[in-house]
């Protein structure tokens, strides 16, 4: 824990402090209707010309019911549209490796995990995904996915900012006024200035480098061979990383993901990425705050994600460094850290500060492998995917997620002090209350009933690439990977099979569009009811006091659900290693 | 019934709409904007030989032994350093076959480089990337690799290490990431000279 990576922790968190305020502001004019932004001249006439193309009145309000109609019509084509590209992908243009169909469940399960903003991936990238299915069938869902998570957030904060309101606003306007004006103008930027240091982003097929030195190979017969040739990955990879992580989107597009040196080339990338992943998510809480107008109340939630998110980096970071006794034993350098599966370029602190950003938010790209994290290491990814995805959390999912908490916590203060809770005005009655235990039991429910299936079933074990209690922290990853959307792996688990592509896909719809349901149910009830204005004893929910609650609320009634899997897995591994048991 | 077919329809036609946007004209845009303005790094930061050909690219590592070049890191992508299939070897910290590899890295690495049987190897030199396709190597393992190859090649070690420098980065900006030696650029170096 060297005193340059302090300085770089530190300039992380200031520039993401300095970009809340900014893009927040912009993004209460985007998901305004009619908002006023710098770029209404250049993407006005774009956006006017799609809502007269696809006959989509932007004003008219929709209520709860039909706003979830809306998202879920949008979401089956796109899902059947992704689902075809892939399984027929041969018979696409744009393939120029002829790469092969993939199978009836690896094509659902891929189609699944884009939707859901998800980005597991059953499959290696550069070895199964033409430029065809990369750029159309992929990326389209990394901006689409993205947008209807930020606009379900909408409907959140616009049910908790109006009084006695029927409606909660339009899904279309919504998808398209965020998809134009947010990320499509950030990521032309920000995508090009990932090709500069180094992303390609061509159409050409794969190069064929003559290698420097011929290499020797044991090839299947098990006779070495001479390899001459090196097949180097081509294709449109800067404009798909760009979304892939202003979007918290996290599908690679090269099996290694942001660990791959065309995905994620310098260190200075890597800042840039990490940055935005954290981006918007952050913004939205200041666009929360102004639009409950109660600003404090914003930065009180940002805090208490902020304050979660300190404490996984430096767990993570310390566990890195610290590195691994046994393979200190035979020789490796103890001030090294552990390097296993980790770039030369980023170091055991940017990868360690990677992993925790990309868990917090929903995100899912790795810049190194977090299979080979020390058991304390790779606890934290875990552990912060099973908090539900709410420290900054994905683009709209982790501000909707986080609120559920805030409203537990002022539920629970309610209790302590012995009157009704209320929530910005809002009196939180037993329905709302209902809906946000709902969806924390059924996500939890959803990752420890599965991981156990799996871990007592033939299928469940195949796939393990470690044994022992890494084995079981391999599923448990994947398993809370889907359910909270992430999309991360213990990358080690072969889950490219039918049974753990379809129970992967039910992890990811269930973390997605239940959770969604119950969200808008709640949006559309809050937004019915009266505001009450504050009296002396309401409770304040911003402050120090107030940020302590929400941690703990996040600490204890979410993540406490996990603890005993987590002593199974991580924790035991943790001691067998120090007494250096090997599997 | 109704209602629900109409929205079937709008969504078909915004998810038309917004595929001509995102990953037609977005993606081409980027294209073009990159072929123009950096166009070297936009199709792959290749590195060509006297005759033009195709030799590797600057990011992504290559196989290399003996004692006349530099070695890379040890990769677990295909059977090494193999560009079309990137991956670690994703074995956890508790691995019998991880705790294996390592032990012989420790071994080679330390008898190529003629090192005491006990002293501490730089880490970066005998564990796996991420990606398996890592160019680079710390300059600590660049140091010790330089006595062997200095020999092998015959050079003075003052020119050997002018060579390093010129292949080595410092942190982006002198803040970010960790200073590094790109391994083909500086073998590649060697045999120009």
């Amino acid at each position: 824990m060297r005193g340059h990576d302090w300085l770089q922790l530190m300039l992380f968190v200031g520039t993401l402090l300095l970009v809340t305020k900014p893009l927040g502001l912009y993004l209460q004019q985007v998901i305004t209707p009619n908002g006023k932004t710098f770029l209404d001249r250049i993407i006005g006439p774009l956006e006017r010309l799609t809502y007269r193309c696809c006959g989509i009145d932007p004003l008219r309000e929709q209520g709860r019911r039909e706003y979830g109609i809306s998202l879920l019509a949008f979401s089956l084509i796109g899902l059947a549209f992704t689902f075809a590209c892939l399984r027929w992908q041969s018979h696409l243009p744009l393939n120029p490796q002829g790469l092969p169909d993939l199978t009836t469940d690896l094509a659902f399960n891929t189609a699944v995990s884009f939707l859901t903003n998800t980005n597991w991936q059953s499959y290696g990238g550069e070895s199964t995904m033409s430029y065809f299915s990369q750029m159309v069938a992929l990326a389209s869902h990394n901006f689409t996915s993205a947008a209807a998570g930020i606009a379900v957030a909408a409907t959140l904060i616009r049910g908790l900012s109006r009084a006695s309101s029927q409606t909660l606003g339009n899904f279309w306007t919504d998808l398209v006024r965020v998809t134009y004006y947010v990320l499509l103008p950030i990521c032309v930027v920000y995508a090009l200035f990932l090709v500069g240091q180094g992303i390609p982003q061509n159409f050409k097929p794969y190069d064929t480098a003559q290698l420097v030195q011929a290499q020797m190979v044991t090839g299947t017969d098990n006779k070495s061979q001479e390899l001459k040739e090196q097949s180097i990955v081509q294709g449109p990879i800067a404009s798909q990383i760009a979304i892939k992580m202003l979007g918290t989107n996290g599908g690679g597009y090269a099996n290694a993901n942001a660990a791959h040196p065309y995905e994620n080339p310098t260190p200075l990338s890597n800042f840039f990425q990490m940055l935005s992943i954290f981006a918007i998510p952050a913004a939205l809480t200041y666009t929360f705050g102004r639009m409950v107008r109660n600003q404090k109340h914003g930065w009180t939630v940002w805090a208490a994600m902020f304050t979660l998110f300190i404490a996984g980096v430096l767990v993570c970071w310390r566990a890195e460094s610290a590195g691994n006794p046994i393979h200190q034993h035979l020789g490796v350098a103890i001030s090294d850290g552990n390097m296993e599966g980790k770039e030369t370029r980023f170091g055991i602190f940017n990868s360690a500060l990677f992993a925790t950003v990309t868990t917090d938010a929903s995100c899912g790209a790795v810049n190194a492998m977090h299979d080979s994290f020390t058991p304390l290491g790779g606890l934290i990814p875990l552990f912060n995917m099973q908090t539900g995805e709410v420290i900054f959390g994905g683009v709209g999912a982790g501000l909707y997620g986080m609120l559920i908490y805030v409203i537990l916590a002022v539920f629970i203060a309610g209790l302590m002090v012995g009157r009704t809770p209320e929530y910005l005005g809002k009196k939180i009655e037993s329905f709302d209350v209902k809906m946000c235990v709902m969806i924390l039991t059924v996500l939890a429910i959803c990752i420890l009933g599965l991981t156990a299936w799996a871990g007592v079933s033939k299928w469940g074990l195949a796939g393990l690439n470690n044994q022992g209690p890494h084995g079981f922290s391999e599923i448990l990853y994947a398993y809370s990977s889907c359910v909270g959307n992430n999309g991360s792996a213990f990358a080690g688990l072969t889950a490219n099979t039918p049974w753990y592509n379809y129970t992967l896909s039910l992890a990811m719809l269930v973390g997605r569009f239940f959770m969604i349901a119950l969200i808008l149910a709640m949006a559309g009830n809050l937004g019915a009811k009266k505001i009450l204005p504050s009296s002396a004893g309401t409770l304040q929910v911003h402050g120090i006091t107030f940020t302590i609650l929400i941690v703990g609320s996040v600490v204890l009634i979410g993540a406490l659900t996990f603890v005993p899997v987590l002593v199974l897995g991580p924790v035991v591994e943790h001691f067998l290693m120090t007494a250096g048991k090997l599997f | 019934m109704k209602k629900i077919l109409k929205e079937l329809a709008i969504s078909l036609k915004v998810t038309l709409g917004l595929l001509l946007v995102c990953s037609g004209l977005y993606p081409l845009l980027v294209w073009a904007g990159g072929q123009l303005l950096f166009p070297k790094q936009a199709n792959g930061s290749l590195v060509y030989d006297a005759n033009g050909g195709v030799v590797g690219s600057e990011l992504i590592g290559q196989a290399f032994v003996g004692d006349r070049y530099f070695h890379p890191r040890p990769s677990a992508a295909g059977k090494g350093y193999d560009a079309a299939s990137s991956s670690g070897s994703n074995l956890g910290p508790t691995s019998q076959s991880l705790h294996d590899n390592i032990a012989a890295n420790v071994k080679s690495y330390r008898e190529e480089n003629g090192l005491d049987a006990n002293s501490e190897v730089p880490a970066d030199a005998v564990t796996a990337s991420g990606s398996g396709l890592d160019p680079h190597i710390s300059p600590e393992n660049a140091t010790i690799q330089a006595r062997r190859v200095a020999k092998a090649r015959n050079i003075p070690m003052e020119e050997l290490r002018v060579l390093i420098d010129k292949a080595t980065d410092g942190p982006d900006l002198g803040m970010f990431g960790e200073a590094r030696v790109n391994v083909l650029v500086l073998n590649l170096e060697l045999d120009r000279r």
